[in-house]
């Protein structure tokens, strides 16, 4: 389904250019959820705005993407945009502020010419789990894990086979985040969606998906199945570094831990 | 030493904070906002944690300790208490010996927290002087030595430079040092680490936690992880709508009862759990309605 090979990213020109994504390569089948980890700055959520197509204005972007069997350029194509959807992690800052609901739900309904659009706001909004009464009312008036519905559905409006989320939980409480989670799950089995989840969240990435790379200084360090992360079958140091770090605090392993540098 | 640290030292045994029945109210156009309803606790020479979700009052208890509510918000309590002083009743110039030089705090994002266009070194200078009445000299050396105890390998580039030329989990070590320089007895630490990257945070942490044990203070540490505070803290305060739901042991958080506590736990996501449907939270108002009677 999707099919990356090399992908470079490059910030900046000269002396000040800045190497942000170093040969990424990674395939997702169809219906399966990639999970990307990394911490901050590791260039995990530079990969998945180079393949919705969000830098090439603002970055030099190399190598050969692939998606749903469209080899994707410069310019991405409309039925792209409508087959890949993204939702950011930031719900009160992906929202338009002075839109409500509704109109937040039908503008890409309008953009992609679908019909019925109504009906299709008031479908997606009780898919996620809003009633009816949420259309009219503007972000401000909506609590933050409802945001992050509205964006999900603003995501499915258009019918999408491929969803890109990059942290979508990791502004919310846990509470909230277990109901996004499970809404996630469920419109991933019920419309056969393929998932690619950024997230620093190793428990959140195990929960979610089937394989995952993690990502240090632009580079992918290592590939591996959920399961193997699981049982913390790890080859990299890099890796297991993390995974002792989100099991919680332990004052003597942390002395043991390594300084990763570029 | 100061001479707060001096009390403090010669009676072990008694708390260091008592916190009885604490309210904070604030007084909106649309009504009065319970943001802490009936809070108790005391803090002794330990790492107590506060855990709760956005709105539970965690961080509007540790601020009204230290008088910091803001504005328009009330402060009620049978007993707010700092060794020996009423936190409550206390004149200004008490509080302002206090802040710093008997508790201090930590706050999340050291990006706000620090002086934009002061360096680094004079901040913390600025913190200890403030405190004490000790040379310039003193102060630089003592700041040096404060950077080093927070595991800053270039004391002397750090204390030259600005708070945007460090990283987070640098300027997060310099916080450390600037609220430890003054010797206080107690740190509220308010989500002091959640905006930095895991192993940054756990090695951030250490530092605290050594600094914590060797001097025999107290912490109180507010945040929303309940992992990192069963596995940081000594003791757990569960707080939900401004209420303490549950107290109990960190290493006994597996085994708590109060259901609001056991649907915390039960909504994680686990690196070893399976990838069935997470339990969802369910609130009963119930548990707001009981502990205001008894109240």
């Amino acid at each position: 389904m999707i099919d990356i090979q090399d992908l470079n990213v490059v910030f900046g020109h000269g002396k000040q250019a800045f190497h942000a994504v170093r040969q990424v390569s990674l395939a997702v089948e169809a219906g399966q959820s990639f999970g990307l980890v990394g911490e901050s700055g590791s260039g995990k959520t530079t990969v998945l705005r180079a393949l919705a197509g969000l830098l090439d204005r603002v970055a030099s972007v190399s190598g050969e993407m692939t998606v749903d069997g469209e080899s994707l350029h410069q310019q991405r194509s409309k039925s792209f945009r409508q087959r890949v959807q993204m939702v950011f992690q930031d719900p009160y800052g992906s929202l338009h502020p002075r839109h409500t609901v509704d109109t937040i739900l039908s503008e890409p309904a309008r953009v992609h010419r679908l019909d019925r659009i109504e009906q299709r706001v008031v479908a997606a909004l009780e898919e996620v789990g809003l009633d009816a009464s949420f259309r009219f009312r503007y972000p401000h008036q909506i609590s933050g894990g409802q945001r992050q519905r509205v964006s999900v559905a603003r995501a499915l409006i258009t019918e999408p086979r491929i969803v890109l989320l990059d942290e979508p939980t990791s502004a919310l409480d846990v509470s909230v985040q277990a109901e996004v989670l499970n809404l996630l799950m469920r419109l991933k089995r019920e419309r056969g969606l393929t998932y690619v989840l950024v997230s620093h969240n190793l428990a959140v990435v195990a929960h979610m998906c089937e394989t995952l790379s993690v990502m240090q200084n632009g580079a992918i360090v290592e590939t591996m199945s959920v399961q193997q992360l699981r049982e913390h079958h790890s080859t990299m140091p890099y890796t297991r570094q993390l995974l002792t770090a989100s099991l919680g605090y332990d004052r003597n392993a942390i002395d043991a831990f390594e300084e990763f540098g570029s | 030493m100061s001479s707060i640290r001096r009390v403090a030292d010669s009676m072990t045994d008694s708390p260091l904070l008592s916190v009885e029945d604490l309210h904070v109210t604030y007084h909106t156009p649309t009504g009065p906002v319970l943001a802490v309803k009936g809070v108790s606790f005391e803090l002794g020479r330990e790492k107590l944690g506060i855990v709760g979700e956005s709105g539970s009052g965690k961080s509007q208890t540790g601020r009204a300790i230290l008088g910091l509510t803001a504005p328009g918000g009330e402060v009620r309590a049978k007993r707010l208490e700092f060794d020996g002083t009423d936190l409550l009743h206390a004149n200004k110039r008490t509080m302002r010996r206090i802040r710093g030089g008997g508790i201090s705090m930590i706050m999340q994002d050291p990006k706000y927290s620090l002086n934009p266009v002061m360096t680094v070194g004079k901040q913390i200078e600025e913190a200890f002087l403030v405190h004490s009445n000790d040379s310039k000299r003193e102060a630089r050396r003592r700041t040096l030595e404060m950077l080093r105890a927070v595991q800053i390998r270039e004391p002397e580039r750090v204390y030259r430079a600005y708070p945007h030329e460090v990283s987070g989990g640098m300027g997060q070590r310099i916080m450390i040092a600037m609220m430890m320089i003054p010797e206080p007895s107690i740190i509220i630490a308010d989500e002091p680490t959640s905006a930095l990257d895991v192993t940054v945070q756990l090695q951030v942490l250490a530092v605290l936690d050594d600094m914590i044990s060797e001097r025999g203070m107290g912490l109180i540490f507010i945040s929303h992880d309940l992992n990192l505070i069963a596995s940081f803290c000594d003791r757990i305060l569960i707080m939900y709508g401004g209420q303490v739901m549950e107290e109990c042991r960190a290493d006994e958080l597996a085994q708590a009862k109060h259901p609001y506590t056991r649907g915390l736990l039960n909504c994680l996501p686990r690196l070893d759990g399976s990838q069935d449907e997470l339990a969802v939270l369910r609130r009963d108002p119930a548990w707001l309605e009981i502990r205001e009677k008894i109240s």
